[in-house]
């Protein structure tokens, strides 16, 4: 009984872990290639819940089906912040970085309240709902379809990354963006695309939790603080990293929550992200 | 934006003149709907106005459930005020007869749910608003800083919903509510328990405790605690966990490997939202599941998990089908509906009850200085006929407490929130044990 019950948390804290990377890749990977961090990110995520909730009230699209759309429509949404904000600071006081993207963050819930209403929205019926049992292990449908697809999308982000062309120019305009200038790679280009792509991958994470968790302007907050702590954990910038600190900040929330209490899952959190900045501050796989 | 740094990026002034105007757009539309809330400041002052402060979380977390209680505040304020005609037998705020035409104006304030923003509200419709009296603010916590700022000033604050048992405790000479408190709503629970045992021959001594953590959660399990100890109950598990949280499977595992015979649950919105889906997910349905109101009362509560929120049952002030018994809830909600588009709950009927008893006591007053209002309201005493809640009346005892406030016990039955307790005034039998996820 009590192993059964060891074995559920455990995979529970994995399958929360798994989703945390996944909205932690996207912040990661836009700090790791221009140094900016993006306050907005959680944002980026409830604009894919939006974005996955109208696709199915208007249109009657799953979640899980619209996903592509919800990436391509978040990485033009990143596009366009870069076009229209970031390029504007990149050279500006990290003062100005800071409140720059913490303004966006600002922007964008006021404007989904305006626009959307404060209500807290669910998607009632996807075609990933029900359980699934394991064994002792009971677990959602959702969550193991939003846990495999965030694994599915950092894989591919790191195929992306590490195996083609344009992913290794943008990998070294992150290391050393002169040289890569001197090397033809257009930096402008590469800054969009990084943004791009972390607002997919946040859109992608919104789409997928959007299919268990209420929807509402301000659910980026909630999962923002622990993406930070993902971040910081596996190293600024490192997408491995992150991938890495996701399950295991799952794990500690999910299994010293369980184990120890509840109402201390946040400070054991929290706890981590002090012990990392004395201990090893540049985390799991960051760069020095 | 710099020069040097546009230039460096090769724009044309066209074009970025072209963006400027658009982010200024942008940000106009940003800060207009960010802040529509107190365009009300600085417009002409008639002299004929009595002018409340009202402080609600009309933007954050909990700005559905603060849209709603505005309506209600505002619909009073329309009867009192005369515009609408006060339905039949309407006792508390159905006009005000003594102030010689004076109309009530409600200058809102928002507190995003946030103590800080709360008492800073206070002081602003009270240093440059000028209100005579304040009402508010819903989050207990939040209720506790404004009304500090009330007393600091002297200003009478009338509380119609937050439910801390602790905000009358505290001696101060301008605070009154009208609504029970949690040490009422929770001694109900237990003789309600003690009840079900009677009539069902169950075993129902093993509670569960289920808590948010922020002051009102807190509060909530001391009571707990101290009631199950007095009454021979048994705590089996008692968590507090963190409000906004993003998941709840430890908090979950936790009370299923606990089985209590019964959880006491204390959520907002979000949370009461996520903690069904995890119940279903991870089948653990208990057979009795006792929300303390908030979350799981609010209309978008069912709205938003439709048939996963069945047979849950809350404590409430209110609830719809007492418009059988008692034909001027039925009169009033149906202004409130043609008003917001939404039938009362027990949040938004309190507020309404709220801004019409403090209506009442300024009538009664004959004046708008808070000396001469915090007198009216110490005097008050609205019979249980004129209310459109199922009290006894409404009458403040020396900490300014209501003392005639009681509670009814609700399950969601069909999609609607019925009374099943007590049993005199019940509309329908309660369904127990509550039927696994996998039977319904």
């Amino acid at each position: 009984m009590t192993a059964d019950i060891l074995l559920q948390v455990l995979v529970s804290g994995l399958l929360i872990g798994l989703i945390y990377a996944l909205v932690a890749v996207g912040l990661t990977l836009i700090f790791g290639v221009m140094d900016i961090v993006n306050f907005a990110h959680g944002e980026f995520l409830m604009l894919g819940m939006y974005a996955s909730f109208w696709a199915f009230a208007l249109f009657a699209i799953d979640p899980v089906v619209a996903l592509p759309f919800t990436a391509l429509l978040l990485f033009a949404v990143g596009v366009v912040v870069y076009q229209t904000v970031i390029r504007r600071i990149l050279k500006a006081p990290m003062l100005s970085q800071i409140f720059a993207t913490f303004g966006l963050m600002i922007l964008l819930r006021g404007l989904a309240q305006f626009f959307w209403k404060p209500d807290h929205r669910l998607i009632p019926h996807t075609l990933v709902g029900g359980n699934v049992v394991l064994g002792p292990v009971q677990l959602g449908l959702p969550q193991v379809v939003a846990a495999l697809g965030a694994v599915g999308v950092t894989g591919a982000l790191w195929l992306f990354l590490h195996r083609t062309r344009l992913g290794t120019a943008l990998e070294a305009t992150a290391i050393d963006r002169e040289a890569a200038t001197l090397m033809g790679i257009d930096g402008q280009k590469m800054f969009a695309l990084a943004w791009g792509i972390g607002a997919a991958c946040a859109g992608v994470a919104g789409g997928l939790i959007a299919t268990f968790f209420p929807i509402f302007p301000e659910v980026g907050s909630n999962f923002i603080l622990i993406a930070f702590v993902v971040v910081v954990l596996g190293g600024f910038g490192s997408v491995t990293g992150a991938f890495l600190a996701g399950i295991i900040v799952g794990l500690i929330e999910v299994m010293g929550g369980f184990l120890i209490g509840p109402e201390y899952k946040t400070a054991l959190v929290l706890s981590l992200l002090l012990i990392v900045l004395l201990v090893r501050p540049k985390g799991l796989l960051g760069k020095a | 934006m710099r020069f040097t740094v546009a230039k460096a990026m090769g724009r044309g002034a066209t074009r970025r003149q072209t963006i400027k105007r658009m982010m200024g757009a942008a940000a106009l539309l940003a800060t207009t709907a960010l802040s529509g809330l107190t365009l009300g400041a600085g417009s002409a002052r008639a002299e004929d106005e009595i002018r409340i402060g009202v402080i609600y979380p009309l933007t954050g977390a909990a700005a559905s459930t603060g849209v709603e209680l505005k309506a209600a505040a505002e619909l009073a304020a329309s009867i009192a005020n005369g515009e609408i005609a006060a339905p039949q037998g309407l006792v508390a705020g159905a006009g005000m007869p003594r102030m010689k035409g004076a109309k009530i104006k409600l200058i809102f304030g928002d507190h995003q749910g946030n103590p800080q923003v709360g008492a800073t509200e206070a002081e602003r419709l009270i240093t440059s608003e000028k209100v005579v009296a304040l009402t508010g603010a819903y989050f207990s916590n939040v209720t506790a800083t404004a009304s500090q700022v009330a007393e600091r000033y002297g200003v009478p604050f009338l509380n119609g919903e937050s439910s801390s048992a602790t905000l009358t405790q505290r001696n101060f000479k301008w605070f009154f509510r009208t609504t029970p408190h949690d040490d009422l709503f929770v001694t109900n629970f237990f003789t309600f328990l003690g009840d079900m045992e009677k009539k069902t021959g169950k075993d129902l001594r093993s509670i569960g405790l289920f808590n948010e953590n922020t002051l009102w959660g807190n509060e909530t399990t001391k009571l707990q605690i101290k009631l199950s100890d007095e009454r021979k109950f048994k705590i089996a598990e008692k968590i507090l966990y963190p409000a906004k949280t993003t998941q709840m499977t430890s908090e979950v595992q936790r009370l299923k490997a606990a089985n209590p015979a019964v959880i006491m649950q204390s959520s907002y919105l979000g949370d009461a939202i996520l903690s069904m889906k995890t119940y279903k997910e991870l089948g653990f349905s208990p057979s009795m599941l006792l929300a303390n109101d908030a979350g799981f009362n609010d209309s978008e509560f069912l709205k938003t998990l439709g048939k996963d929120g069945e047979y849950i049952i809350s404590r409430e002030v209110w609830a719809l089908d007492q418009a059988e018994r008692n034909p001027l809830i039925k009169s009033v909600n149906e202004l409130m509906f043609a008003k917001s588009g939404v039938n009362f709950n027990g949040n938004s009927a309190r507020a309404f009850t709220a801004v019409a008893v403090l209506a009442d006591a300024i009538d009664r007053a004959g004046a708008t200085t808070p000396d001469a209002i915090r007198k009216a309201l110490q005097e008050t005493d609205i019979p249980a006929s004129g209310l459109i809640l199922p009290w006894k009346g409404v009458k403040f005892d020396a900490t300014g407490q209501n003392e005639l406030g009681q509670g009814i016990i609700v399950q969601v039955q069909d999609g609607k929130y019925v009374t099943v307790w007590p049993f005199d005034v019940a509309t329908k039998d309660i369904v127990y044990p509550m039927p696994a996820w996998d039977k319904r």
